[in-house]
């Protein structure tokens, strides 16, 4: 995944737009990328609260965490405070 | 005020609770003001404004034409998010006199790194907190100017090595132990002052309820390792926002009308001293103290301890413990 960017002549005339930085996908930082393993996770739902990039989501309808490769920089922190080791980094 | 016990949330309710900063900002892979925002934009209460000053988060959140704010957010100079949240307040009191405004209350955010608010922010802070406006300061405090290249600020710790204060063979880093800034925004007569941590989410999320629903101004002052300017393993961050606490270089505490309590986490080490750890295992995972592990400046660690325990005794003396 490549980022995102505008050009000049692609930005709205009015300027800055509502919640517009989502659309600057930061996911192709990454050199490591988390992966969970499903059975130990315990859905304690620290990796959620901890991922400074907002890259990990709970989905209540699901009953689960989803990880958004999007915008996840591969910082580690997710696996590194998984208090069950359920998160593993593998290189990409 | 309303109280811990009365503000129930489970992991679960926060994960659940729209963010309000945005994924897709500029911050550094493993950057702990990063989350520490995003915890902090879990807690507000309603409709809400923030102002940041210059700095790292200002810088990554708003590279235009993309902002990663869903709230009103106002970019300030580096040196006037207080004096901007009282200008902002004194406006809002106004509209709700003339009746213009929809909303029945509308909370005030001043967001600050430690240069804002150690050195260049100081002055407006106190006039702010002198006037009485009704806003929270967030200090998150990473230790030095990152956003321009990691030069030293008054919060930066004694032996860390910064571009303006660089360890080689002459000095150790810098020279000058950190500013108490939050004891010296107690000394304002606040209404509410606290500490606070990443790691323990839950005393931090509690922290900032209390300090939005507080009436009049109140200041926290959180813990934000920057793994870039700390030479640490971006992975680490909040882990080292936790060494921090469990070495009582930073502990956590709160200060309501000046009555100096200490939190939860801070008073497991204030109840059973045995648990504390000694700092040289904060220092020791971060490049910037990497030359205090040298012969020639060894003697430092032992200074930096003798500090540490000090202010910790004067701390559980202001707690009454």
């Amino acid at each position: 995944m490549t980022a995102k960017e505008k050009s000049w002549k692609e930005i709205s005339p009015a300027g800055v737009c509502w919640k517009s930085s989502t659309q600057f996908l930061t996911g192709d930082w990454k050199t490591y990328k988390p992966v969970r393993d499903l059975e130990k996770c315990t859905r304690c739902l620290l990796c959620v609260l901890f991922c400074p990039d907002g890259a990990i989501h709970w989905k209540p309808e699901k009953g689960d965490i989803e990880f958004d490769y999007n915008f996840c920089k591969g910082c580690g922190i997710c696996a590194n405070e998984c208090p069950a080791k359920a998160i593993e980094m593998k290189l990409e | 005020m309303q109280t811990e016990a009365e503000w129930k949330f489970t992991a679960k309710d926060i994960a659940e609770k729209p963010d309000l900063f945005l994924s897709g900002h500029r911050a550094c892979a493993g950057c702990g003001p990063a989350t520490v925002l995003r915890l902090i934009m879990k807690a507000v209460r309603g409709p809400t404004i923030v102002t940041n000053a210059t700095g790292c988060m200002e810088v990554v959140s708003s590279i235009y034409p993309y902002t990663s704010w869903a709230i009103p957010w106002l970019h300030t100079a580096f040196e006037n998010a207080a004096a901007n949240a009282s200008g902002i307040e004194a406006a809002l009191k106004i509209l709700k006199k003339k009746g213009r405004s929809k909303h029945e209350h509308v909370d005030v955010i001043a967001l600050a790194g430690d240069g804002g608010t150690y050195d260049i922010g100081i002055q407006a802070l106190s006039g702010a907190v002198e006037r009485g406006h009704d806003f929270l300061y967030v200090l998150y405090d990473n230790e030095a100017y990152m956003n321009t290249g990691i030069q030293r600020s008054g919060g930066t710790p004694l032996g860390a090595s910064t571009t303006t204060s660089p360890a080689g063979t002459v000095i150790p880093g810098k020279l000058e132990h950190k500013k108490p800034i939050a004891d010296i925004m107690v000394a304002h007569d606040m209404p509410y002052v606290a500490t606070a941590s990443p790691y323990y989410w839950r005393d931090l999320l509690v922290k900032v309820r209390k300090g939005l629903e507080v009436n009049g101004p109140a200041f926290l002052h959180v813990f934000a390792p920057c793994p870039r300017g700390w030479r640490s393993d971006p992975a680490k961050s909040i882990e080292l926002s936790r060494l921090a606490v469990e070495t009582c270089i930073f502990p956590l505490w709160e200060a309501v009308n000046g009555e100096y309590q200490l939190s939860t986490p801070s008073k497991v080490f204030a109840l059973a001293p045995q648990k504390k750890k000694p700092v040289k295992e904060y220092l020791q995972v971060q490049g910037r103290f990497r030359h205090l592990f040298t012969p020639k400046f060894e003697k430092l660690t032992e200074e930096i301890q003798r500090v540490t325990d000090e202010r910790w005794k004067r701390l559980l003396k202001k707690c009454g413990m």
